[in-house]
């Protein structure tokens, strides 16, 4: 069975190319992905993300239990509407998940999570829920878009009401806010600024139609991942899975380990990951010609590795990738591309920000 | 529908041939091709001079998506490239059949080429993938 999102006629009366996406069929692009990318680079864009899962925590426990799931602390959220980047791990320290949690108050809060383990993620919450009182609720009455890029806060406030635009005004990175009918949060997957929106099914395609009018180009899952990867953002199932630790993905600094007496989920099977020392995960840059792609295999000085994510970077016109190697990893990395191996440089895995290279 | 020019002959693997008169044929990828493998970033042609037998790995499409082997439907001597391509390898996308051209080959056997696909027998490949 195929999974459509509300905005799909839409997709399809844009002339988009649709591919299936874990069950969804989405759109990979609506003529050039390298277009749709510059879009979001230099002005606006916007993506359909109503397959991602949203669901509220909601009750007296609702805080000890995220304390207790996460492997980030929600102790650090103490703003209403604070936004907080966290793996949800199983006992042996793998990522469940990764996800974003907003927080209203102790005894309620809102996550997103990934479309393609929704399943897996409903259970897993509802399991780790016993003992807990708290409710689990998904709320598929929302659709989602992202507006991302530097023009992409004025173009999508020109649709706001003036209680909307008071509400969002001067609103810092990673914050949510209902206003009215909208959830407005200030995240995104493309390294640059914008909004994720959640709108009502009922107003979704006439919201969308909205967006294209103020000069939002519509953009599909292939400038998504280009945009995310020169960004240095994790793709799940591809960077870290329920195998690897948020170590070995570059994913420490999402780990709370202060207070030390707070346990949770993975806890003990990543103090001793972290003990024994772990493979980790690097930013690949080949400037000659030629594109890293997933799965190829990598050498470093002491060790191998492999390539997690890897794609012609259409910002800084060259390939670049996001590598799981050995610790013993320096400047240089070897990777075999079509049974030759070249010289790649290594870098921190993260490429562009704000439109411009941070190599 | 895929655009298929009359007037030029298709190997199976989705490269298109055009006579161009004097045993001289040029080589490119059709549309339906490029539509598979989505923007083109960079195109390793072969060099002038370069003798390639039909269904050699002639040049490399490499798109956002993959890395592709373009194969040499005819054999004959490599006698120009598309140097375009190396500034603008998007040219392969918005033009499969005109300025995203790829190489020429000058046939050892123009015989050859009549044993390419016309275009309704490419059309049927399409269909039959």
């Amino acid at each position: 069975m195929t999974n459509k999102t509300v905005l799909h006629p839409k997709h399809i009366e844009a002339g988009a190319k649709m591919v299936d996406f874990f069950g969804w069929e989405m759109p990979i692009n609506y003529g050039s992905q390298i277009e749709e990318h510059h879009a979001v680079r230099r002005d606006a864009g916007m993506f359909d993300v109503s397959h991602m899962t949203i669901v509220d925590v909601v009750g007296d426990d609702a805080k000890a239990y995220l304390q207790y799931l996460l492997a980030n602390d929600v102790d650090k959220l103490q703003d209403k509407g604070k936004a907080l980047y966290s793996g949800m791990l199983n006992e042996a320290g793998g990522v469940v998940d990764d996800l974003i949690v907003y927080f209203f108050e102790p005894t309620n809060y809102r996550l997103v999570v990934n479309s393609a383990t929704k399943e897996k993620d409903l259970n897993w919450l509802n399991k780790q829920a016993a003992g807990f009182t708290v409710a689990i609720t998904e709320r598929d009455e929302f659709a989602m878009i992202a507006v991302q890029g530097p023009n992409a806060k004025a173009k999508a406030a020109s649709l706001f009401s003036e209680a909307q635009q008071e509400a969002v005004a001067g609103m810092k990175p990673f914050y949510g806010v209902q206003a009215e009918d909208l959830f407005i949060a200030t995240t995104g997957y493309t390294g640059e600024a914008g909004y994720e929106i959640m709108v009502p099914n009922t107003r979704a395609a006439e919201f969308w139609d909205a967006l294209l009018q103020a000069g939002v180009a519509p953009c599909g899952l292939g400038a998504r991942d280009t945009l995310r990867l020169e960004a240095g953002m994790n793709l799940y199932g591809q960077d870290m899975d329920e195998t690897i630790s948020p170590l070995a993905a570059n994913m420490g600094w999402t780990i709370s380990w202060e207070p030390k007496d707070r346990d949770f989920v993975g806890r003990g099977a990543l103090e001793q990951i972290q003990a024994e020392g772990s493979e980790k995960l690097v930013g690949l840059v080949m400037t000659e010609k030629g594109v890293l792609r997933h799965g190829q295999n990598v050498k470093v000085e002491g060790g191998t590795g492999v390539i997690t994510s890897g794609t012609f970077s259409p910002t800084l016109g060259h390939s670049i990738a996001m590598a799981r190697v050995s610790n013993t990893v320096t400047d240089y990395a070897e990777v075999e591309m079509r049974k030759k191996w070249v010289t790649v440089k290594v870098v921190k895995p993260s490429f562009v920000r704000n439109g411009k290279s941070v190599l | 529908m895929s655009n298929i020019p009359a007037d030029l002959r298709y190997a199976t693997s989705h490269e298109w041939v055009r006579p161009e008169g004097d045993g001289i044929f040029t080589v490119g990828i059709t549309e339906h091709a490029q539509d598979l493998l989505g923007d083109m970033v960079f195109v390793d042609l072969p060099d002038v001079g370069d003798d390639v037998a039909a269904g050699d790995d002639a040049a490399v499409a490499e798109s956002v998506k993959a890395a592709s082997d373009v194969y040499a439907p005819i054999t004959g001597e490599v006698i120009a490239v598309n140097e375009d391509l190396e500034d603008a390898p998007e040219l392969v996308n918005s033009d499969p059949y005109g300025d995203g051209w790829m190489f020429k080959v000058k046939a050892e056997d123009i015989s050859e080429v009549e044993g390419l696909l016309d275009a309704e027998g490419y059309a049927q490949n399409i269909e039959d993938e």
